[in-house]
Formats: C-alpha cells, structure tokens, sequence
C-alpha cells in the first residue's frame, strides 16, 4: 500500500504555545482516518499545515509522494476539504459557488460534475438559493459538494456531520464511504462525533496538547484499553494521556 | 511554473465569482454608480459657476469637472482592490481560496481586473451623463485621457494592495482604512490646484506622488492643449515602483498570515 500522507516530526509553535509538538504518522491510501482531540488538541491546526494554510516551525510533509511544503500547487489541485470554520461567499447562490471552485481546480465537465453532486448530496433544489439563505445543515452539504467538485484523492474534513439531522449525517457517510469505494480516496477527518469516527474510520489518532498519545484501528484500541466504545477509549487517554501512552504505545503511528 | 491556460482559468474564476456578486445585488451595481455621478453633479454646478465668474477657470472649460472625474478614477480603482478582499475577510472565505490551486499572484490580478471594470463602470456612467447635463465631455481631453487614466487606476491598485495586506494583517477591524486612506493623498495631489500652491517643504513630498503628475499633465492639456511626456513618464515610472512595492507588501503579509495561521481566523 502506498503512502499518501507522511509527516515527519511536526511542530508548530504560536509564540510560547506548542500547537503540534513533534507529530508523526502516516496514511495510507484509501484509508479513513479520523483525527481525534479536545478542543485546542491540535486537529485544525493539523489540517490547517496539511492544507498549506499554515507553515509548520518544523518537520516534513509529504502528500501523494511530494514535498508538500516546497510545492504544494503540485498536489493541491488533488485535495479538497471542508470546515465548519470557514465558509463560502454568503450572496452567491449554490450553483455560482460550486461553478467558481470548479473553475479554480480546473474541472472539465463542470456542469455534469456539479449535477451528479446535487444528486447524491440532494442538493438539486437549493442551486439557485443564495448561500446565506440555506440552513446550516443544508450549508455543510454545500460546503461537502465544494470539497468534492474536484474528485479530491485527498479528502481532508472537519467535522464534516457538524449540524445536520441524523437522517442526514448517515446518508453522508454512506456516501463518503462510497465515495472512498469508488474513488480509492484517502480521507482525514476531524470529528468530535466518536461513534461516528468508530464507524466510518479504518484507523484513528488520538491528539492531547499537540501530540500524539494514542492510534491504530477502532477496533485494537477498544480491546487494548478493556472497553467498550471508542468514546470510552478517547476519555482514558485524554483524561490520563501519560498513563494511556505508556500502557498502550501507539504502534509506529502507521496509519 | 502552472501552465498559463490553468493560470488564467483560476483568475477568470475569481473574477467570475465578483461579477456573480455584482449580478446578484443591484444596491452594489448603483453604488458604483452613485458617488462619481454625484461628485459629478455637484462640481459641475461649481464649474458653471466658476465658468461665469472667473477668467481663470473660464480658460479650461471643465478643469475641475474632469479633476473630479480622474480623482474618481483613483478612488474607484484603490476600492475595486481593497473592497472585494474585504468581502473575502466577511465571507470567511480565504481557507478554501488559498486551500485550493489559487496562487496569491493570480488573486492579485483577479482583483486588478475587477478594479478595472468596477471602475469603467462607475467613472464612466458619469463621465457620460456630463456631456448632456453640463455639455462638459471629459473625453474631449483625447487620447492623453487613456494615460491619465491608466496612471490613476495603477496606483489605485498599488494602495488597494497595501490595504489588502492590512486586512490581511490585522483583520477586519481596519476595514475603514479601505474608505479614507486615499483622501490622505488627495490635499498632495494637486488635483484642483497646482503642487505650486503648495508650501515650499511640501512640493518634494507632493512630487513622489504620480497623482501630482497626472494632475499637472491635466491641466497641462486643459489650459495650454500640450501633453506633457514629462509629467507621464514620471507617472509611469513611479507607478512600476508603488505596484512593485505593493505586490511585496501584500506578499510579506500573506506568508505572515500563513505563519500566524491567520488564513483561517482572519475577521473581526
């Protein structure tokens, strides 16, 4: 299996705060990986250096084999993300909005790409809404239909569930499964939704004060730590990290 | 290096994703409109005036209504950079703009076009309505206008990139600066009066400026129907300098929104 995301000891400091404190770990292509953590663990800021938003104070990053931080332009056309903490212009309608980021990552068939978007995200009814008018259930399956007009290979999400109803949260997933099915996509997520992350992901990482302090399958974490849910997991090692560390060491991180 | 083809298809986008902006709100489409046409108005009136009431003016028959006209064209400019960066700011949109194969470059000439039409499009309808209002056609002025013009819409965009980079910076709470920087220039510009009228201490700071070229080259064809090379070259070679200056700012300010993670927190 090849690797589609490698980083290497990263670190990003804001003046005397550690946000990444020396990160390791891998992807593998088409894996989900969910990405865990507090809030201030480190998970946007992760996504945020694996976006080219933010420059790390140190370490390597390599997406889909290159040295994304001397060329990201090289790999960006092939990612794609969406987050609850950035949004799309509010006046334009839905159809100009996924028009315009067509154009940006340069898609060919960008009318029949963006219909077949409004299908599976059921989005059909809104395209000539403004963006602002929609609720905001309906913005994150906008805001997903963006992240996928370019037929990401890497799909980076934040809270990608955030605000909708559970009808809708599961027809998402299913289609982001489907999507990584058909696609071979590799997929980060950030999630505070644990049973969601202990369903959808093939591994996880867990993050505490900019560190990695547990990962691997749902599935050996859950028999490592004795229990029952992830949820219950993610409790132990964030609440004990330094205990959790040392009795289950995360396995070369991996992923 | 991108292929030019991918390039010019990113920064028609952006500049697509404007026009959706202006399409869709007509409030936006009039205000381009509004302030030139009343400046217009309103100094034509002083014009007529002037024109019945003193030799001097009488001379150069819409002087001051053709400085109001190319001052817009400035303001206009300097707004058509500074103001849709600032809706990128309100929009919260600059993580998926810079998160995408969107080169900092190909966003600055995105705006650099938009400025351009944004202000043709405001300039313009009033430059037209004073030919019937005020019999004043500020196109009379011929071809030096195109230079005049061009020479404001530059340096329009040189400090349209400076504030950008200010946003950028320090976020929307220095959006006033998108309003009033530009009228800090406008006493040194001489755009009603000759940098002459100015103090002595004063004229060789007035003299860096390109707006005091332009506006003395105006009144260079106006008065005495020469066009001064002079006065246009010194435009032009000042204007290489401030874009060149105001693309490094706006540059320094993004890789310093990049390490302060600012791309995606920048706002209020």
């Amino acid at each position: 299996m090849s690797l589609i995301i490698e980083v290497e000891n990263l670190f990003k400091a804001f003046g005397s705060v550690h946000a990444l404190d020396g990160i390791s770990f891998n992807v593998e292509r088409g894996a989900i990986c969910g990405l865990l953590g507090a809030n201030g663990a480190g998970k946007t800021t992760t996504i945020a250096v694996l976006l080219g938003l933010l420059t790390p104070t140190s370490g390597s990053v390599r997406i889909l084999g290159r040295d994304f931080l001397a060329d990201r332009y090289a790999v960006l056309p092939h990612m794609n993300f969406s987050s609850p903490y950035v949004d799309l212009p509010q006046r334009l309608t839905v159809q100009e909005n996924l028009d315009v980021y067509a154009r940006l990552y340069g898609v060919n068939d960008r009318n029949s790409r963006i219909d077949r978007l409004y299908d599976a995200l059921d989005l059909a009814e809104y395209r000539d809404r403004a963006y602002s008018t929609l609720s905001a259930g309906q913005k994150t399956r906008v805001a997903l239909a963006k992240a996928l007009v370019n037929q990401p290979e890497l799909l980076l999400l934040d809270e990608p569930t955030a605000s909708m109803d559970p009808d809708t949260a599961d027809r998402i997933r299913h289609y982001l499964k489907d999507y990584r099915a058909r696609s071979g996509a590799t997929i980060l997520f950030a999630s505070h939704n644990m049973n969601e992350v202990e369903r959808m992901c093939d591994q996880v990482l867990i993050l505490h004060q900019g560190r990695i302090v547990d990962s691997g399958s749902p599935a050996r974490m859950i028999a490592a730590h004795g229990r029952v849910t992830l949820e219950e997991v993610f409790l132990d090692v964030v609440r004990t990290p330094a205990a959790a560390a040392r009795e289950n060491p995360a396995p070369g991180q991996n992923l | 290096m991108p292929s030019a083809a991918a390039s010019w298809g990113r920064i028609y986008a952006i500049v697509l994703r404007y026009i959706y902006l202006l399409r869709g709100s007509w409030p936006r489409i009039i205000e381009q409109m509004y302030w030139p046409t009343v400046q217009m108005i309103i100094w034509g009136f002083v014009t007529q005036f002037f024109m019945t009431n003193s030799d001097w003016v009488a001379q150069a028959t819409g002087v001051l209504l053709s400085a109001v006209l190319l001052w817009d064209v400035l303001f206009r400019s300097q707004l058509g950079v500074s103001v849709p960066f600032m809706e990128e700011l309100f929009a919260r949109n600059l993580g998926h703009l810079f998160a995408s194969p969107l080169r900092p470059a190909e966003l600055i000439l995105a705006l650099l076009v938009i400025s351009l039409l944004r202000t043709l499009l405001g300039v313009g309808t009033a430059a037209v309505l004073a030919i019937p209002l005020y019999h004043i056609s500020v196109f009379e002025i011929g071809l030096p206008l195109i230079a005049f013009f061009t020479s404001l819409l530059v340096f329009g965009w040189s400090v349209g990139l400076v504030i950008a980079s200010l946003l950028l910076r320090y976020g929307l709470g220095v959006d006033s600066l998108a309003w009033a920087s530009i009228f800090a220039l406008a006493p040194l510009s001489g755009i009603y009066y000759p940098i002459a009228t100015l103090p002595d201490w004063l004229q060789p700071v007035a003299w860096v400026l390109p707006t005091s070229h332009v506006f003395e080259g105006m009144r260079k064809v106006l008065f005495d129907g020469v066009f001064d090379t002079g006065f246009f070259l010194n435009a032009v070679g000042l204007n290489v300098i401030y874009l060149i200056l105001g693309s490094w700012i706006f540059y320094r300010a993004f890789r310093s929104a990049r390490n302060r993670g600012l791309l995606l927190q920048v706002g209020e």
